[in-house]
């Protein structure tokens, strides 16, 4: 069992300053995941007539992407390649204080407590994170050949859950490497050539547009990334953007 | 202006494109970098090597060469500084601070980025006036016929010595960090070459500072050609 201090950003409404408040967190088992400590932290104070602390959360094991605390410090805590909710509570010591604090971004306001809204995120992908079929006679996927490099490429880039760890451990809260990995996903795979330049324009413009700041190669993003998401796909957009621009402003 | 008449408003507004101008901008500047201590370690093979070295810097093309230079270096500058100072800002205007602050693997370089810059373009403005414009009415005087002379008074002055190293250190911090950063910016940088820019970039930030510092420490501590 484990005896634990937690500092837990509470704010009421999105308008409210918010601060930090202490809990303890007796008894805690060390089998229980990170979210499952939350819930019996939230169960005693809902018996002593408190409110509960409000979170993001639905599968409860890494791919849905809604979990989004920041732990210590670091988005989905320091643990590599998991996220929130695949942390667990064997990892702390006994008497250990946990920060527990939402993913800030200046473009992620806070709800309620440690949950923000995401939905820029959402403008990002509606901007160009699709391709165009016509859907009636829509060709086989597999009847179009594609290199084994770019296939692993765009499944690597799809592998990205859409959570926002990489905006929020993000020195500038810079949304490229979720933004890069919508890009590349399509960018990699003949289906998405057709709208490869204008994709890139939209998404990048929705993307300035919703105040994300801009990336000074810190990398942040990638240690934060649940899904090992590579930055290299930043380089990729880069790349991209840089044509794409050029050909629509000179050409 | 409109849209279709301002290509490079359009570029210069999106957060990719500012940074393109950054890093191509910053190219420019490595690679004078590079030229600059090429000559300058010329003062270590001789009095005569480094005068006519400086002597060429001004005739060639009839003079025009060295306003070139001035004016290409001076825009790369200007651009470099207005544009980094505007992504510093909305960097800082979108990203809320979290009250339990951490970094997982960001180099302190990388943070420091601003002020690294900022001490650098002081000490630009100060070597341009000591060196260049040459305020100091008795430093101008020797310049005239022996500009390898100007640059052992220069450094004889404690000072101004302290300041170069100072300058010199933050170039190398800045560079460290700003030589990777260019090959991922303009989109050239990958798993497979990452460990090899990675080098690259230290290699290079640290000859800089080794070959900048040498002049002075050798002048003032070293006595030498003094
Ligand atoms: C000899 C002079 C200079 C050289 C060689 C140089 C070089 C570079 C390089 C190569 C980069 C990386 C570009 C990229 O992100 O791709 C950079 C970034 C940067 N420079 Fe400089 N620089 C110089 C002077 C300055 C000055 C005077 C400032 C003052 C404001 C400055 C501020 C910055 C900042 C803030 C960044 C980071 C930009 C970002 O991460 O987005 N630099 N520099
Ligand atoms: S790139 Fe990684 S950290 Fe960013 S949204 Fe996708 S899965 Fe989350
Ligand atoms: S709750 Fe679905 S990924 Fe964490």
């Amino acid at each position: 069992m484990l005896n634990l201090t937690l500092k837990v950003w509470r704010q009421k409404t999105p308008q409210d300053q918010g601060s930090i408040e202490t809990y303890d967190a007796k008894n805690i088992p060390e089998e229980a995941s990170f979210l499952e400590m939350l819930d019996i932290v939230n169960e005693r104070i809902i018996e002593s007539g408190g409110e509960p602390i409000h979170f993001d959360h639905d599968c409860r094991e890494g791919i849905c992407g809604a979990c989004s605390l920041t732990i210590n410090g670091v988005p989905h805590s320091k643990e590599k390649g998991i996220t929130s909710c695949q942390v667990h509570m064997r990892k702390f010591r006994d008497g250990d204080t946990i920060w527990i604090e939402p993913f800030r971004a200046r473009a992620f306001p806070v709800i309620r407590d440690l949950i923000v809204d995401r939905s820029a995120m959402d403008r990002i992908i509606a901007a160009g994170g699709y391709i165009d079929v016509r859907t009636g006679s829509a060709v086989d996927a597999n009847s179009l050949p594609i290199p084994k490099p770019d296939a692993d490429a765009a499944f690597d880039a799809a592998a990205c859950i859409g959570c926002g760890a990489c905006i929020a451990a993000c020195k500038n809260s810079s949304a490229m490497l979720f933004t890069a990995a919508k890009v590349s996903h399509l960018g990699h795979l003949p289906q998405g050539q057709p709208e490869r330049d204008k994709r890139v324009l939209a998404m990048v413009r929705q993307m300035d547009a919703e105040g994300f700041g801009n990336c000074t190669n810190q990398y942040e993003c990638e240690a934060a990334c649940p899904k090992e998401i590579s930055v290299d796909h930043i380089a990729r957009m880069n790349r991209d953007y840089t044509v794409a621009s050029l050909k629509e402003q000179l050409v | 202006m409109n849209a279709s008449t301002c290509s490079l408003c359009t570029i210069w507004n999106s957060s990719i494109g500012k940074k393109l101008l950054v890093a191509l901008t910053g190219l420019v500047l490595v690679l004078f970098l590079a030229g600059h201590l090429a000559g300058n370690l010329l003062i270590f093979v001789g009095e005569e090597a480094f005068n006519e070295y400086a002597e060429m810097l001004h005739t060639m093309l009839h003079g025009a060469g060295v306003w070139i230079a001035r004016a290409v270096l001076l825009t790369c500058l200007v651009i470099h500084v207005v544009a980094t100072i505007s992504l510093t800002r909305l960097n800082r205007a979108a990203s809320p601070k979290y009250v339990h602050e951490q970094t997982i693997q960001a180099s302190k370089s990388s943070r420091i980025m601003i002020w690294s810059g900022l001490t650098i373009l002081a000490f630009v403005i100060f070597h341009l006036l000591h060196f260049t414009v040459r305020v100091d009415s008795g430093l101008a005087e020797i310049a005239k016929t022996n500009p390898h002379k100007m640059v052992i008074v220069g450094f004889s002055n404690g000072l101004v010595v302290l300041f170069y190293a100072i300058a010199m250190t933050l170039l190398c911090s800045h560079l460290s960090h700003g030589v990777a950063s260019i090959f991922q910016t303009l989109g050239l940088r990958s798993k497979k070459s990452a460990p090899l820019i990675e080098k690259l970039s230290k290699g290079y930030a640290l000859v800089i500072w080794l070959g900048f510092l040498s002049i002075p420490l050798a002048i003032y501590f070293f006595k030498f050609g003094r």
